[in-house]
């Protein structure tokens, strides 16, 4: 079965536990003047359960015929790829989201350009440093002096 | 309307828009040139700054600057290295990239220039005399035709997707309603679909799906397969200059394909790229036997039609966001997810309520153009330099700045893990050949839809305005057919493939 189908499959169980929920679920919880009303809050959410899972079992039964096309990037050879490069940018980013607050803006970002770099086969350390460090100090100074928007600059612990 | 002509007019010249207009433009066209981000997710960064800035006429004048510089930069990268930044522009690098291999790279942008110039300014000429004209019309609309258009719209992006992709775009836009409905609706003050996680109580955040949905999976691509730079001449471009008599020739073309480019634009689902490789085909179906030898072998008609098409279609798609507040392309709405952030809603009553919004936008389309064609093009072979930077610095600054825009919209840590989340799944939808753009539209419009769909109930106390508005009726079964009709198509022609065609 190729890929697409399987994203329809998950997307019929999707398009499922929302109808369900709709469907089943929310209505119990309902005042009962608002159960007076010609419209509930679970009344859309039923129409597009029901149409949703109309379409992804069109595309999951294969219903609807597709040319096959020369896609960008054939994902059934995803090693022949930078698929390493990739996974470690997303677990880096990661990083970022859980270090952004604790860490502060200044240290987590530069160390993210310097990291994001060297994961791409960077190795000019020095260029690297300096190209991050001015990057961030510029970052920093518009979000926060021209933008308004308060970015903590500095690891929590130092008080920043 | 010359009321408004003058209103907008002292609002685009004041000095913040035309440095916004001005910056927009060279902002769009430095990043629009890197090949692989497009017009959507280079919005979709500059969307926090716009946001931040407060005023919605400087807001949009910025990002609509951002817009044409995006696909003017597009083009540049497509005629200078076959490496097109931006769908649009494909149908650019048939002729613009022959013409720089014979050298007249120069010759190439100047036309470029001038036809996109061209092509956006007389879009904008149209603009201002369809727009009111439509906006009076959609001001005797009820909530049901509102209910009712907005329908025709989405069906309308799930029919253009091509063939064998009704159902996958119909999908994406019915994922993006029900996307929509999670948090808390001001309809009913109840949190629905929440899952009692707390931070998804106010919904999730716009600008994260844009950037999710863009931005990230484009630079996941970038990473997963360097695109191989083709050798383009090296940095010399020279002779800017065109002759009369080519003037001449391309003239036509770009009266022509203004026209169409514009018309297709306004379409919900047809974009640039579609004004584009239509625009190209017709002109050299119609160009003369000699001619049509040109084509795809340095045509400078066949580089002109392209470059036209596209920025008339551009402009043209801002009619139905400007008139009818319904995007009919991605790009135009995450403009419109920006307006409303700004809490200005497009519409037929902007014109009446804002006006100096609705004519400054369209005013500062006619001076983004001129600053394309007198700022950027004398300026374009030093920002094509921007084409040499490592990709190892240019991927995590792209990542780094998806972050930032989700993290400042917010201010919310938990909101960079749902953009690496959702990110990651968009670039599973990508590999699967889902469209994405439904997806953000439908998260886009789905709480109007349903804030319509809801008035028109409480109005008719059921389902009844359906069939007691013809208007709203007549809609509905347009876009019923609207998604029918291409597989009823495909199939017949799959039939008559096989040689069982029915009798006619």
């Amino acid at each position: 079965m190729a890929l697409d189908r399987w994203i329809a499959l998950v997307l019929v169980g999707v398009c499922l536990a929302y109808g369900y929920a709709a469907w089943f679920t929310m209505d119990g919880s309902l005042a009962p003047f608002m159960k007076r009303n010609p419209i509930w809050p679970s009344t859309f959410p039923k129409v597009l359960s029901v149409i949703g899972l109309i379409a992804s079992l069109t595309i999951l039964l294969g219903l609807e015929k597709a040319e096959e096309k020369e896609a960008d990037i054939d994902y059934r050879r995803l090693g022949d790829y930078h698929l390493g490069q990739a996974l470690f940018l997303l677990g880096l980013m990661v990083a970022y989201a859980l270090c952004l607050r604790p860490l502060g803006f200044l240290f987590s970002t530069s160390a993210f350009l310097i990291l994001g770099s060297f994961i791409l086969g960077e190795r000019r350390w020095i260029v690297m440093v300096l190209v991050s460090l001015t990057a961030t100090l510029i970052v920093w100074y518009l979000v926060q002096q021209v933008l308004g928007i308060y970015l903590r600059p500095l690891p929590g612990f130092i008080g920043g | 309307m010359l009321e408004g002509l003058l209103i907008g007019l002292q609002t685009a010249l004041s000095l913040q828009n035309l440095l916004m207009v001005i910056g927009g433009c060279l902002i769009g066209t430095f990043i629009g040139m890197l090949p692989g981000l497009g017009p959507m997710s280079i919005i979709a960064i500059m969307i926090p700054v716009a946001i931040s800035m407060g005023d919605p006429s400087a807001a949009l004048i910025l990002l609509a600057g951002v817009y044409y510089g995006a696909i003017f930069g597009g083009s540049t990268s497509s005629i200078l290295l076959n490496a097109p930044g931006v769908a649009g522009t494909v149908a650019s690098s048939f002729d613009g990239y022959p013409m720089a291999k014979q050298g007249k790279a120069g010759k190439a942008l100047t036309i470029a220039a001038i036809a996109s110039f061209a092509g956006g300014s007389i879009g904008a000429l149209l603009l201002m005399v369809f727009a009111p004209a439509l906006s009076s019309v959609a001001l005797l609309f009820h909530s049901a035709e509102y209910f009712a258009l907005m329908v025709v719209g989405l069906s309308a992006i799930a029919a253009f997707a091509g063939t064998g992709q009704v159902a996958k775009a119909l999908l994406m836009t019915i994922l993006g309603l029900i996307m929509a409905t999670v948090g808390e609706g001001a309809l009913f003050n109840l949190p629905r679909f929440t899952m009692g996680i707390m931070d998804l109580q106010s919904g999730f955040g716009f600008i994260t799906l844009a950037m999710a949905m863009f931005a990230l999976p484009e630079a996941l691509f970038l990473v997963l397969k360097p695109k191989t730079q083709q050798e383009g001449q090296d940095g010399e471009i020279k002779d800017l200059r065109i002759s009369r008599q080519e003037a001449k020739s391309i003239a036509p073309v770009i009266g022509r394909q203004s026209i169409q480019g514009f018309f297709i634009g306004v379409l919900p689902g047809a974009g640039a790229t579609i004004a584009s490789f239509l625009g190209y085909a017709v002109e050299r179906n119609i160009a003369t036997k000699e001619e049509q030898e040109e084509f795809g072998k340095g045509s400078i008609k066949g580089l002109a039609a392209p470059e036209t098409a596209n920025n008339a279609a551009c402009t043209g798609s801002f009619v139905p966001l400007l008139t009818l507040g319904i995007p009919g392309s991605g790009t135009t709405a995450i403009l419109l997810g920006a307006l409303i952030a700004l809490n200005v809603t497009p519409g037929p009553r902007l014109m009446i309520d804002e006006p100096q919004i609705f004519w400054a936008v369209i005013m500062s389309m006619f001076i983004g153009n001129l600053v394309l064609l007198v700022l950027n093009l004398p300026l374009i072979p030093y920002i094509a330099k921007v084409l040499s930077i490592p990709r190892n610095y240019l991927i995590p600054f792209i990542l780094f700045f998806t972050l930032m825009g989700a993290y400042i919209g917010q201010n919310n840590a938990t909101e960079l893990l749902l953009l690496v989340a959702f990110g990651i799944c968009a670039t599973a939808l990508r590999f699967a050949d889902y469209p994405l753009a439904p997806l953000l539209i439908g998260f886009i419009l789905g709480g109007m839809l349903e804030d319509n769909f809801a008035r028109s109930m409480q109005l008719y106390d059921g389902i009844g305005f359906i069939w007691e508005r013809p208007l709203t009726l007549g809609l509905l079964v347009i876009a019923g057919l609207l998604v029918i009709l291409p597989s009823y198509r495909a199939r017949r022609a799959r039939l008559r493939a096989q040689g069982v065609a029915d009798g006619d």
